[in-house]
């Protein structure tokens, strides 16, 4: 689903923050992918969601050489692609339901299309008591599972977490991550970025570990 | 719930149930057939809020500076309006008039040659009225250089017959004016062309000079919406960006900021077009109850009923709808940029 070849990655002209990187992510597949903070988890995440350019190498998103996608194909690759941020980038304006409702509402479905699927998703989650609530009042544990019911309300191929446990308690993070593993059993190639080693070793998944730019795979 | 959530094996009705039940066995996950009901409907969900936030400080702001704008833009095009609209009328008032005037001569017999430049000035077409100054008349005109009591008749003044033009045509002045200079000794022809065409100068100076100011506080108007609607818009940069991820396409993303800043556009441009609109009225009704006294005549005369006319209030229609336009546009302009810097593959080392 997404191939890295010979990847590297500058900023302006400092120093190559990604070397060499050659690896692919394969359907329905599950990894971790850590390092130390700083190592680059979240650029490596940026290209893979081709919101960054590699300096060099080649990036493959679905079979299709990343350069040779047109502006107008990008959205469609994009609603493939779930995302969960780090800072979550959750609509302040708009309730529980609404941001998870989101992705669908930009797909031109109708309400009644969606609406059971979301509020279902929103009980699963934990927050089926929280769905007109604004994210401003919002726990960080709740917003992280908002983002993550965004990410995942639209089935998409591939899921990127960015520290989704991050930002909350041990057990809550383990939650977190047993939802991971229930999507990742559901079909969805995951890719979780975190530096909890704690956390990797309690869930028996590939590692990428990132390191001064480079990366090792332990299978 | 998504089919994809149905389909794990072992599902559970919530994350936290799972955990917590994590070593009995799962109970399959309720179908959506199962919990559509009235337990999922007890509150009204919808996704009726606006993805552009509407409630913002950027946003008021920029209501006031488009008000503001649109009402200096509708001020300067009722001004202008108004010039153009009063100079119109005094060019009217004199050209519809001309004046005959009978030089007096020793030899001439004046009631005799008045009447012959009426009979004459009557017989071309577009001449409703011919009128000639009595003594009275002729009197009362020299009365603040001359002073009262005065003997016309002793004095060799000359006479003056005003001649009434018809509003849609005109008589040829140039025959006439050949003809009373051939048949009355001492008449002349003043069709006033000298007045007009200064007046025409000094009234095509003021439009232009009003006309230009409107220009420029159109421009002016132009480049603060573009400015503030930008300025608006950064705020919104972060929207743009979660849209972006979410896979919107550029053409979802501009609709919703266009019309967003189009309805902000719209309510700003009609205040400021209704205060100024609301202005002109008070201004016309304030001319117009002065009506009866001198000051209000003399007011009058010099600048006319200020009142705009349906022209006037049209021209303000257009200038709230094409700032309106004008602050959609730069928003979907604003908005188009930044996407496609988002969408194009080429941001390596932001």
């Amino acid at each position: 689903m997404i191939k890295f070849e010979n990847v590297g990655l500058r900023y302006g002209l400092g120093p190559e923050v990604l070397s060499d990187l050659t690896f692919q992510i394969k359907p329905k597949s599950m990894q971790f992918l850590t390092g130390p903070s700083g190592a680059g988890k979240t650029s490596l995440l940026r290209l893979m969601l081709m919101s960054l350019r590699p300096t060099r190498g080649l990036v493959k998103i679905f079979g299709k050489d990343a350069t040779s996608i047109t502006p107008a194909q990008l959205p469609d690759i994009r609603r493939r692609i779930g995302v969960v941020f780090q800072d979550f980038r959750l609509l302040d304006h708009l309730t529980t339901y609404e941001n998870v409702a989101l992705p669908l509402r930009v797909r031109g479905k109708s309400e009644s299309s969606y609406q059971t699927d979301v509020t279902d998703l929103l009980k699963w989650v934990g927050l089926g008591e929280r769905m007109h609530v604004l994210p401003p009042v919002l726990s960080g544990g709740e917003k992280q599972r908002v983002a993550i019911a965004r990410a995942l309300i639209d089935q998409p191929d591939i899921l990127l977490a960015d520290e989704p446990t991050g930002n909350v308690d041990p057990p809550l993070a383990r939650r977190l991550m047993r939802l991971f593993l229930e999507l990742h059993r559901s079909g969805t190639a995951v890719i979780l970025a975190t530096h909890d080693l704690g956390l990797m070793d309690q869930f028996d998944a590939r590692r990428l570990v990132l390191n001064q730019g480079r990366l090792q795979i332990y299978e | 719930m998504p089919d994809v959530l149905y389909s794990i094996k072992g599902g559970c009705k919530s994350m936290n149930d799972e955990i917590e039940r994590r070593n009995e066995p799962r109970p399959p996950m309720p179908s959506p057939k199962q919990t559509v009901g009235p337990h999922t409907r007890e509150r009204r969900l919808h996704s009726g809020n606006k993805i552009v936030p509407t409630e913002t400080i950027a946003g008021q702001a920029l209501i006031s500076v488009i008000a503001i704008m649109a009402f200096l833009a509708c001020l300067t095009l009722g001004i202008v309006t108004i010039i153009n609209q009063t100079a119109s009328d005094w060019q009217g008032d004199i050209s519809r008039e001309v004046t005959i005037q009978i030089r007096p001569f020793d030899n001439i017999e004046m009631d005799a040659a008045i009447r012959t430049a009426s009979r004459i000035a009557l017989n071309y077409e577009g001449v409703s009225k011919v009128t000639a100054l009595n003594d009275d008349a002729s009197a009362k005109l020299l009365e603040p250089w001359l002073g009262t009591g005065l003997n016309i008749e002793e004095l060799p003044l000359p006479r003056l017959l005003t001649v009434v033009i018809d509003r849609d045509k005109k008589p040829d002045f140039v025959s006439m004016r050949a003809e009373l200079l051939a048949k009355v000794p001492g008449a002349s022809l003043d069709d006033h062309r000298n007045w007009v065409d200064r007046l025409n100068t000094m009234a095509w100076a003021m439009v232009m000079i009003g006309i230009s100011i409107l220009a420029l506080v159109m421009a002016a108007t132009v480049l603060i919406v573009v400015f503030a609607t930008r300025g608006a818009m950064a705020g919104n940069r972060d929207v743009v960006e979660v849209l972006h991820f979410v896979g919107a396409d550029a053409g979802f993303i501009s609709n919703e900021f266009q019309q967003h800043f189009l309805q902000l556009g719209l309510k700003g441009a009609a205040s400021g077009a209704a205060a100024a609109a609301i202005l002109f009225v008070g201004m016309g009704l304030w001319s117009s109850i002065g009506d009866a006294t001198p000051q209000g005549d003399q007011i009058k005369a010099l600048f006319g009923t200020f009142s705009l006319g349906w022209t006037g209030y049209v021209g303000i229609f257009v200038v709230l709808i094409l700032i309106a336009i004008l602050t959609a546009f730069t928003t979907r302009i604003t908005v188009q940029r930044y996407v496609n810097s988002l969408y194009s593959y080429n941001s390596t080392g932001e």
